[in-house]
């Protein structure tokens, strides 16, 4: 063998050793990464007790759906799930319109004092919403807002964010195409309607994956607003439950399993849109 | 009036487009804001919710029995605690995974970026309560599986010591993929020449990342610790229910004493005090992150 062949010999091998251990790494991580989620699901379908049982199961030695009928006929959850549907597409649409008409306002029409406005704006950014919630709780209780829907769905309807996002994207669209428009006499409404709607759809598909699920999971608004059991989101029944029936575990299982296989099945089949919206958050503007 | 040279029908067109949100953030988010500082010098409590009359202006009494009150500085002290410790700690974990997925010799790339992100997106509350489980004294998969490597069993949740780490692993495990994403998107744009040429030179994988992986990366490193600190500090779904706080206020965060003093005991004028320090807090943390950055270009 000669020595140049024995060289390339070695580095093969080291690729090979170095491949070997990236993948080690990475299916160690996938496996932690994915584990309490499959406990969940495992112990969601065990017989009562078992996930209490020492040394501890980590699959069902005879599955059961008891905890979901359980979940829906003796502790309302269907309700909740119904309540959490509700409030998440109703902020999605609508603030998904009302963010795109003052991004493309910010990017595309001309007023007077317009950037400085939209740093104003941005300001926003900064201030941790917790610092809103106390007088945001007494306007919304003087307005008669407390323990309904719109108690926690009008906060989340427009977003400095979602203006931001929409504003970067808009900024593309060519004044030409505009300008032409407004020849042809279509009204300012007409044109965001039939074209830059059109022309920012990825941005706004991106956008409301994004709305639908922070809303969904949202926990801390819905907590405060909410205090008759039959408005509640899911995530604050859940938590409610969990301070009552702490013992049973495979029902609280039950409960986690409905709260997060929807949102995840959303993130799994629009991954796409949603990830942009992650690398999108991270342009500097 | 001059309107320099923009005509007032695009005036008035701009803002029908502007209006709704405006409206909406301006009553619903920066007058409530305002109006926290008003409220966080009154005593506005139980008392006040049932007829404001009952309000009076306190000047900075709130403030002053908030710095005298042990539960606010153990408070302060948990968040600085989960913001310093678990912010490095995700963000190293997520710097590791997106160097493992930017891999030349990585294929599948998407299946475990996939994998990676599922975590973050899952509901914050459902999987706390699985962590409240996993963290079982007894009964938990993480003691079982610590005493195959002889470790004895730990009260994660019980022991003040133990609480905090363990809220903060959990955190890591649910956030880090969010942070790995924006890395990833840092690392594809550094040019792939600057590899090539260090290479050449001799240079050798410790070498390359730490003369041009991390310098390039620095503005992303600032941008991902900044978002990953000010989301650190407004920690409040897992101590609610994983701990209630406890043991021992090991576990209280600034917001969830503010939830507490405003939403469960009606002490809403000191509760704005506490929501303006944590305010504050979190604007010196961001402003402190951009100077280290200018410092360091």
């Amino acid at each position: 063998m000669s020595s140049r062949e024995s060289v390339m010999d070695s580095a093969r091998q080291r690729e090979r050793i170095t491949r070997v251990l990236l993948y080690t790494l990475l299916v160690i991580g996938a496996v932690l990464a994915l584990l309490p989620m499959v406990w969940m699901v495992s112990a969601s379908l065990m017989p009562s007790g078992e996930a209490s049982s020492f040394p501890p199961h980590f699959f069902p030695s005879r599955p059961t759906l008891e905890h979901y009928t359980d979940l829906f006929t003796r502790l309302n959850l269907g309700r909740y799930l119904l309540n959490s549907a509700f409030v998440a597409l109703v902020v999605t649409s609508a603030s998904l319109i009302i963010n795109a008409m003052a991004g493309y306002a910010f990017a595309k029409l001309r007023f007077r004092g317009r950037d400085r406005l939209f740093r104003a704006l941005s300001t926003g950014l900064v201030l941790p919403v917790q610092v809103a919630m106390l007088p945001l709780f007494l306007l919304l209780k003087n307005m008669g807002l407390i323990n309904t829907y719109w108690g926690v769905i009008i906060p989340g309807l427009a977003s400095i964010f979602g203006i931001f996002l929409v504003r970067q994207y808009a900024l593309a669209i060519p004044d030409e195409m505009l300008d032409a428009a407004r020849v042809d006499g279509a009204s300012e409404f007409r044109i965001f309607w039939s074209i830059v709607v059109p022309g920012i759809m990825p941005i706004l598909a991106t956008l409301s994956i994004w709305t639908f699920l922070a809303t969904w999971n949202d926990f801390m608004w819905p907590l405060i607003v909410l205090s008759d059991a039959s408005h509640y989101t899911l995530p604050v029944a859940l938590a409610n439950l969990s301070g009552e029936h702490v013992q049973d575990i495979e029902l609280m299982m039950a409960g986690s399993v409905l709260t997060v296989i929807p949102v995840m099945l959303v993130f799994l089949f629009l991954q796409r849109y949603y990830i942009q919206g992650v690398m999108a958050g991270s342009v500097k503007g | 009036m001059a309107r320099l040279s923009i005509p007032s029908e695009a005036n008035t067109a701009a803002w029908f487009f502007l209006a709704p949100a405006l409206l909406l953030i301006g009553v619903f988010f920066f007058l409530p804001v305002a109006a926290s500082l008003v409220l966080s010098v009154t005593d506005f409590d139980l008392y006040g919710i049932a007829d404001p009359g009952n309000t009076r202006f306190v000047g900075l009494q709130n403030y002053s029995k908030l710095l005298q009150t042990p539960d606010f500085w153990a408070a302060l002290r948990n968040t600085f605690y989960f913001a310093f410790v678990g912010g490095p700690l995700t963000i190293a974990v997520a710097l590791g995974a997106a160097l493992l997925l930017s891999s030349k010799l990585v294929r599948f790339k998407g299946f475990f970026r996939t994998i990676y992100f599922t975590p973050f997106v899952t509901t914050l509350v459902a999987v706390a309560i699985v962590w409240r489980y996993l963290y079982h004294t007894r009964y938990g998969l993480i003691n079982y599986g610590l005493s195959y490597v002889g470790i004895g069993p730990i009260d994660w949740l019980g022991d003040p010591d133990w609480a905090m780490p363990a809220i903060i692993l959990m955190a890591v495990w649910k956030s880090f993929g969010y942070n790995m994403l924006i890395f990833i998107a840092g690392l594809q744009s550094i040019p792939e020449e600057l590899y090539d040429a260090a290479e050449i030179d001799g240079a050798g994988p410790i070498r390359r990342f730490f003369s041009i992986t991390l310098p390039m990366l620095m503005p992303t490193l600032v941008f991902v610790s900044v978002v990953t600190m000010i989301g650190y500090f407004q920690l409040f779904a897992e101590p609610y229910v994983m701990t209630q706080g406890g043991p021992l206020r090991s576990t209280t965060s600034v917001v969830l004493l503010m939830y507490e003093e405003g939403f469960r005991w009606w002490r809403m004028g000191y509760a704005a005090a506490i929501a303006f320090v944590l305010f504050v807090v979190i604007l010196i943390a961001t402003l402190l992150q951009f100077r280290l950055q200018k410092e360091r270009a």
